[in-house]
């Protein structure tokens, strides 16, 4: 038996167990967790064969032995100001191991709703197909509870919607399923920060999460999601968003930290008019994969979609990336990039990327680019001529390339203080 | 799009295959069906030496696994019935005359055949002026070459490749199969098995090679599916630019065509190799044409080689080709450009592979894809920079142009990067033809035709500039048929 097939078989175990203390197994959540049991049962953890992840091998998490969070995790006010990115005067809902801490939320968060999962939304289990997505599937079996976010429509929402995710595995290694579920009401505006963190020492720990969006029509949106934990855990996130007519949304995926990283990230323009924005910034240092696989799915006329991810990799750390342009053969006049820039800084680094385009309609707009290079060496030059040291000027054109993300993320606080945060873990994390 | 544009495109759309008559010769067929026997029946009819029928046989085992395990490929953006591999004829030959003496002992219906096709067999005959070496494969076997004698001057070794097992076992024994395996892939192996004949190119050391080779094939007969192998060598130093053309028949069942092409560059050698792809696309409705499923693979062995493939595929109901690159010495250098033209029912899936292992390796891709009517076209690409090639560069371009609402454009590129110290750049665009461009040229007092024309024209620019001056005559005769003869 492979250490794939022993992960399986403990996580359907763990599947099971779920099952038998199932005491919130009423609606609407039962449906969704028999429907994630069902799948995963048949489907199982994927493996390299599988196109979708022909390279990214589950290593890291089938060598976990891995056990249900249980118990509460001893997370209090101060270890989340410690952690959590400082976003400044904003709403705040904090999740231990995945289970929202109610003694934890903050206000403001002006007209918008932080609501349990069992309260009930139409969004919630109908954008991600648990029976195309395997690890949906586990996290839909697993599902304890997670949170909805529903902005009503017509707010302007003045502060960002701060989540905060803490993770800990003191003893033995766990898995957390946090689930998200984001109502943006027609012609409202907002900004929601996932931001992930765990707390340091004890085992490796596993986030599996599923967030679904659904903004409305002229609605706003605006998600920023921060990978941030310890350098041994693994952080799987599948976040399918639905935008409807004239609806604008960005999202803003940035990968500091973890040993390996799978993010699917599917946009469906649905409705005529609709702007869609992916940004994404991964920082590999150490032995960390990190695999971006992304979908722009154009299903009607006009839509435009923009896609920026950039790596940056040193050590001996992966990076995958797959990004996936379909547009339908009714959606015609489509303006659709996208564009994947990769830096890599050592020479044990390894860069998958596979930007891909699918067109079936003929009056569109679409390109995509992909580059792998090093750092400039004119540029090296070009600072260094100028009394700057070789280990200084990496530094500064590496920021540099990482600046493109980081100062489109919302909100000013943000964006500073994960350029902080950037340039702390590189300047321990890679060699220069 | 004003309403000429609009019938300009339509006319294009109807234009009918011209290369879809049928000669009438006698013919040798085995009968119908792939078994061990066929497999040997081809090997005595060729009077081939023990060792390639142990070869030819152990491809056949190593294709019944894969069709008993049900590999036959299936990723490529293609939907085609299942191949029945019992139903089809692997052998079809002209009925042998004596022994030829000189060309014009070659059947005359066969020569009316290749001079309809626009290949004159015989040697006086010059196309504009230039020598060009031709060697006719017509169904499965070769029927002519020429100006074999003044190549051999020079000691280049140009004829069927049946012809150079019986005079030069060695080099087909060192060389063949060392580029492809037989167990390469699902189509490797059948063609490994049953292949027939196809054209083999020896230059020696040093030696550039004075005149374009050039192959002519052509599939004849009825339910039978060529499979012709190429082997072309360069040793050090040496050049030579091979073309290819293809034409067959116009039939309501489809055919197939598995080919394997390889070729070997030794230290500082250079094989440029083009191919006029035309076989019959089939009709409106996508009823008939070939199945063009071919491996072609060179291998840039020596030091500063270089192998360049150029394709202008503008036949084949489906297409699914992918030349390649192993760029396994230092320097050595890859090229690949690309036009592909998808019409009707026509569907392609087609690309390369630069395999950069070597230092300093240099790789070029162009590919520019035209899909018209309710063709599906898609580039699949993969760009693997091994850990030791240090300094490696690849440029590509993927740029596709549709014509009409109903075709598709597909891009899928794989690039693999395990050296920081190498530089990959890709860059893909899909989109009709420019109305800014368009007006710019119009506003400049050109006719919309001839705005269109020359548009077109500068999309494939590229790639046709790449092709040696007497095969790009016939293929911007090819364009022409379906783009810019319909346009211009």
């Amino acid at each position: 038996m492979t250490s794939l097939d022993a992960t399986n078989e403990r996580l359907r175990a763990l599947c099971d167990a779920a099952e038998i203390s199932g005491a919130r197994d009423e609606a609407p959540l039962g449906a969704l967790r028999s429907a994630g049991r069902e799948a995963f049962r048949t489907t199982g953890l994927p493996h390299t064969k599988l196109e979708e992840w022909r390279y990214t091998h589950l290593a890291p998490l089938s060598n976990l032995t891995l056990e249900l969070p249980i118990a509460e995790a001893p997370v209090d006010r101060a270890l989340v100001e410690a952690l959590a990115t400082p976003v400044f005067a904003c709403g705040l809902a904090v999740f231990a191991n995945g289970r929202p801490r109610n003694e934890l939320f903050g206000l403001p968060t002006g007209d918008v709703e932080l609501l349990p999962l069992s309260a009930g939304s139409p969004v919630l289990g109908s954008l991600v197909d648990v029976k195309l997505h395997p690890f949906a599937a586990l996290n839909a079996a697993l599902l304890d509870d997670g949170v909805i976010v529903r902005i009503p429509a017509g707010a302007q929402v003045e502060h960002p919607i701060h989540l905060v995710f803490v993770s800990s595995s003191p003893q033995a290694s766990l898995i957390s399923s946090p689930r998200v579920v984001i109502e943006a009401g027609a012609g409202s505006h907002a900004i929601v920060v996932q931001d992930h963190v765990s707390v340091a020492g004890g085992r490796p720990h596993v986030t599996n999460a599923v967030t679904e969006v659904r903004v409305g029509e002229n609605a706003h949106l605006e998600l920023a999601v921060l990978q941030r934990e310890d350098d041994s855990d693994i952080h799987i996130a599948n976040l399918a968003v639905h935008l409807e007519r004239d609806s604008r949304f960005a999202s803003h995926v940035v990968t500091l930290g973890g040993r390996l990283i799978r993010n699917d990230l599917t946009a469906v323009l649905a409705g005529a008019g609709a702007d869609c924005t992916m940004h994404g910034l991964y920082v590999g240092t150490g032995e960390r994969l990190i695999d971006n696989h992304t979908l722009v799915d154009h299903a009607v006329p006009n839509g435009t979609s923009r896609e920026l991810y950039k790596g940056i990799l040193a050590d001996d750390s992966r990076g995958v990336f797959r990004g996936r342009v379909v547009v339908r053969p009714d959606a015609q006049k489509t303006d659709a990039s996208q564009q994947n820039p990769n830096l890599l800084l050592s020479d044990g680094t390894e860069i998958d990327t596979k930007p891909q385009l699918e067109i079936y309609a003929d009056d569109v707009k679409c390109s995509h680019g992909s580059a792998i290079g090093r750092i400039d060496e004119e540029a090296l030059f070009y600072l260094r001529a100028r009394g700057i040291g070789a280990r200084e000027a990496r530094a500064l054109l590496t920021r540099g390339f990482a600046a493109e993300i980081l100062a489109a993320l919302p909100g000013q606080p943000l964006g500073e203080a994960l350029t902080a945060d950037f340039v702390a873990r590189f300047a321990t994390g890679a060699e220069q | 799009m004003t309403q000429s544009t609009q019938t300009e495109i339509e006319l294009l759309a109807e234009k009918e295959y011209e290369y879809g008559f049928v000669t009438d010769v006698e013919q040798e067929r085995i009968p119908k069906g792939l078994s061990e026997e066929t497999v040997r029946l081809i090997s005595a009819k060729k009077e081939e030496p023990e060792w390639l029928l142990e070869w030819r046989l152990k491809a056949y085992r190593r294709f019944l696994q894969m069709l008993a395990e049900e590999n036959e490929p299936t990723w490529a953006n293609v939907t085609f019935p299942k191949i029945d591999y019992q139903d089809m004829y692997y052998y079809a030959a002209p009925k042998p005359r004596d022994e030829l003496e000189s060309l014009d002992d070659v059947d005359p219906e066969i020569r009316a055949t290749y001079d309809k096709l626009g290949i004159p067999l015989a040697e006086q005959e010059r196309l504009a002026g230039v020598k060009i070496a031709v060697d006719a494969v017509f169904d499965s076997v070769s029927v002519a070459t020429t100006y074999k004698a003044e190549l051999e001057k020079q000691g280049i070794i140009f004829g069927s490749f049946s012809e150079a097992v019986k005079q030069h076992p060695e080099l087909i024994r060192k060389y063949l199969g060392s580029v492809v395996p037989y167990s390469d892939n699902f189509y490797a192996a059948l063609n490994s098995a049953v292949f027939s004949d196809g054209s083999f190119a020896y230059v020696p050391k040093g030696v550039r090679c004075p005149m374009e080779l050039s192959t002519y094939f052509r599939i004849n007969a009825q339910e039978t599916g060529q499979f012709e192998r190429t082997l072309i060598i360069a040793e050090e130093g040496a050049y030579v630019s091979y073309l290819e053309g293809c034409t067959a028949p116009m039939r309501d069942e489809n055919q197939l065509h598995a080919a394997v092409v390889e070729l070997v560059a030794l230290d500082d050698a250079e094989i440029k190799y083009s191919t006029v792809q035309n076989w019959y696309p089939g009709d409106k409705d996508g009823k008939g044409g070939i199945y063009n499923f071919v491996t072609k693979r060179g291998a840039c062995r020596g030091r500063r080689s270089k192998i360049s493939w150029t394709q202008v595929e503008t036949g084949s109901a489906i297409t699914w080709k992918y030349p390649s690159c192993i760029l396994q010495g230092d320097d050595s250098v890859g090229e690949f450009y690309s036009v592909a033209l998808t019409n009707n029912m026509q569907q392609a899936d087609t690309g390369t592979k630069m395999i950069h292992i070597g230092k300093n390796t240099k790789s070029t891709i162009i590919s520019k894809g035209i899909s018209a009517g309710r063709g599906q076209q898609s580039y699949r690409g993969l760009v693997r920079i091994g850990p030791k090639a240090h300094g490696a560069r690849n440029y590509s371009q993927c740029d596709s142009l549709l014509l009409g609402d109903q075709c598709g454009a597909h891009t899928f590129p794989y690039l693999e990067v395990k050296n920081a110290s190498s530089t990959v750049e890709h860059e893909a665009t899909t989109s009709k033809i420019g109305e800014d461009q368009l007006f710019y040229c119009m506003q400049r007092g050109l006719s919309e035709e001839d705005a269109i024309s020359m548009i077109v024209n500068g999309f494939c620019r590229e790639v046709l500039r790449e092709l040696p001056m007497e095969f790009a005559v016939e293929a911007q005769k090819l364009l022409g048929i379906s783009l810019e003869g319909a346009v211009g």
